[in-house]
């Protein structure tokens, strides 16, 4: 179960069981459905701006234990941080995930490296994208977007 | 088709038929638990289609040197055994396409265009697969007609008092509907459902693109109006499946894709069309996957049919109690009357990542929506994993599908 370890590891099953930021966020300033039409998997993104800053980032819906894990690690690393960052945050990530070589650096992603596992396995790639994906539609003011 | 005596079931046999079974994954045998998506093929459809392109191809209908003859020929033998297997009055009864998606969307476009107008309506059921959704929607935002829909019990099952209610309280045109359900594998009462539905004044098309593959299917005692299903998942080849319908309801439809050999004669005047089924097969039509096709009909017609369905039976049996067994698994879609598909959720685990573990065991399963969008809503569920079996499944390999999902268990229970 050697790749089995690389996708599934311990950060992504902690956070699949006890995703962080788990739920609605009602006084959102901007949210956005993401869809994987490949699979049926839905993922609501709730965020509220203030000024130039992700003050609060909360998610829900269904999935895998990598989108959900995914999205979990994203709210942690977004939250509090200026939407310049975020934005810079997105990019790499998905980067990381869809591009031919190996990460260069995977400490500097921290816990997120964890996701780079998923590179191996082709299929679930988009799981893995979904919510940053959403994430960048929400705060480009999209309220709806797909891994397509 | 082979006169002589079926052979009984004979797992190693019928194995030893299928190439692809030999083959290794993950460093171990390949456990296939996914033709209901696609079946395996047995040695003998690959090599007819290999011998076609090696030695006989040629464009059939208008050559006249030997191997256009030939391959002419060989088509039109192609649907003649074909239209014996599903028991057709005549073999002109069965229209060549690429299979039940555009079986449906053929019906759709020419039966439906001609007959579905504002005022009638459509019957669909819950647990259709999208490919007998669409192309009905479709075709009803241009005409304007109704759709109604056939729910389905909590165990998967058509309500079938609701179904003679819709019957009644609706100008029904058409029925149209799945034999057996390719998410749940649950099979519809088709023949009831035919004999209400024609006493109503409706017509009956059968998507039997998951029944074909399970049992055999006789359209005369079915006594349906159409019945589409595909090469692929009767262990033929990709882009080749049948619609069949009765002489009288061809007649008098219009053509679907205009081209090449459906036509009687083209001027800028105006042009005359063959009758069916060339009316329908515009231009060069998959010929080596006809001959796949005749190829699968003369494997399976050696084989007797009710120990093959036998085997399945007693492996969906087998299978429905183990899964049982492994802790927090539901099964969805527990039908009296089933083929040997079964789709299952588990709460520890989503289906996408059962799918992960499983082939980490060489065990390939199907996770997702499978194409029935509105059924797994019904469900509640966004998606399932199903097991789907062929006669060429064994025991064995069911019992590697069971350890598969009490590791994926105990992954996600740390
Ligand atoms: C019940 C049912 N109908 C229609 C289809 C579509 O078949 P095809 O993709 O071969 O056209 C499928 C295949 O997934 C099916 O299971």
């Amino acid at each position: 179960m050697s790749e089995l370890s690389e996708i599934y590891q311990e950060i992504i099953l902690d956070h699949n069981k006890r995703p962080r930021n788990f739920g609605e966020l009602p006084e959102s300033t901007c949210s956005a459905d993401g869809h994987n039409p490949l699979c049926g998997d839905e993922l609501t993104i709730y965020v509220i701006v203030d000024g130039d800053t992700v003050c609060d980032i909360r998610f829900e819906g269904q999935g895998c234990a990598i989108s959900k894990a995914s999205a979990s690690l994203m709210t942690l690393k977004v939250k509090g941080k200026p939407l310049a960052e975020v934005k810079e945050a997105i990019l790499e990530v998905c980067d990381m995930l869809t591009a031919q070589e190996e990460p260069a650096d995977l400490d500097a992603l921290g816990d997120l490296a964890a996701l780079s596992g998923v590179r191996q396995f082709p299929m679930r790639i988009k799981c893995a994208t979904l919510a940053w994906h959403t994430l960048k539609a929400a705060l480009e003011g999209n309220t709806k977007t797909t891994t397509e | 088709m082979p006169t002589h005596a079926a052979k009984p079931f004979d797992s190693e046999a019928l194995r030893s038929d299928f190439p692809i079974l030999k083959t290794k994954t993950k460093g171990g045998p390949l456990a296939y638990f996914d033709s209901a998506a696609t079946a395996q093929k047995p040695s003998s459809v690959i090599e007819a289609i290999h011998r076609f392109y090696s030695q006989e191809n040629a464009s059939i209908h208008r050559g006249i040197y030997d191997l256009a003859s030939e391959a002419t020929l060989a088509y039109e033998k192609a649907r003649e055994t074909l239209a014996q297997f599903i028991n057709a009055q005549a073999s002109h009864e069965l229209t060549f396409v690429r299979g039940t998606t555009e079986g449906i969307n053929l019906i759709a476009q020419t039966w439906g265009r001609q007959n579905l107008k504002a005022g009638d309506t459509l019957l669909l059921t819950r647990m259709e697969h999208h490919a007998n959704i669409v192309p009905w929607q479709l075709l009803a935002e241009e005409k304007g007609f109704n759709i109604e829909v056939v729910p389905v019990n909590p165990a998967g099952e058509l309500e079938m008092d609701a179904f003679e209610t819709l019957l009644k309280e609706h100008p029904v045109k058409l029925v149209a509907l799945t034999h057996v359900s390719n998410a749940l594998g649950t099979i519809n009462p088709v023949k009831d459902i035919v004999k209400k539905a024609h006493a109503a004044g409706a017509l009956v098309l059968l998507d039997g693109a998951q029944a074909i593959p399970h049992f055999r299917v006789d359209v005369q005692d079915l006594d349906c109006d159409f019945y589409a299903f595909s090469g692929h998942k009767l262990f033929g080849p990709t882009g080749i499946g049948c619609i069949w319908a009765r002489e009288e309801i061809w007649k008098p439809l219009p053509p679907y894709q205009g081209g090449g050999a459906m036509i009687q004669r083209v001027s800028f005047e105006g042009t005359t069309y063959q009758d069916a089924p060339v009316r329908y097969e515009a231009g060069t039509p998959h010929i080596a996957g006809a001959l796949g096709m005749t190829a699968v009909v003369d494997y399976l017609t050696q084989w007797d049919a009710s120990s093959l369905e036998a085997h399945e039976h007693k492996l969906l049996e087998y299978a429905t109690a183990k899964l049982q067994e492994v802790p927090t698994l539901k099964i969805i879609g527990t039908a009296k009357e089933k083929v040997s598909v079964i789709s299952f959720v588990m709460d520890a685990a989503h289906p996408h990542d059962l799918a992960t573990i499983l082939n980490e065991e060489g065990v390939a399963i199907r996770a997702g929506h499978h194409c029935c969008m509105p059924l797994m809503r019904h469900f509640g569920v966004a998606g399932t994993a199903r097991a789907s079996f062929a006669f060429y499944n064994t025991e064995a390999e069911v019992d590697r599908l069971v350890t598969g999902l009490h590791k994926a268990k105990d992954l996600f229970n740390v």
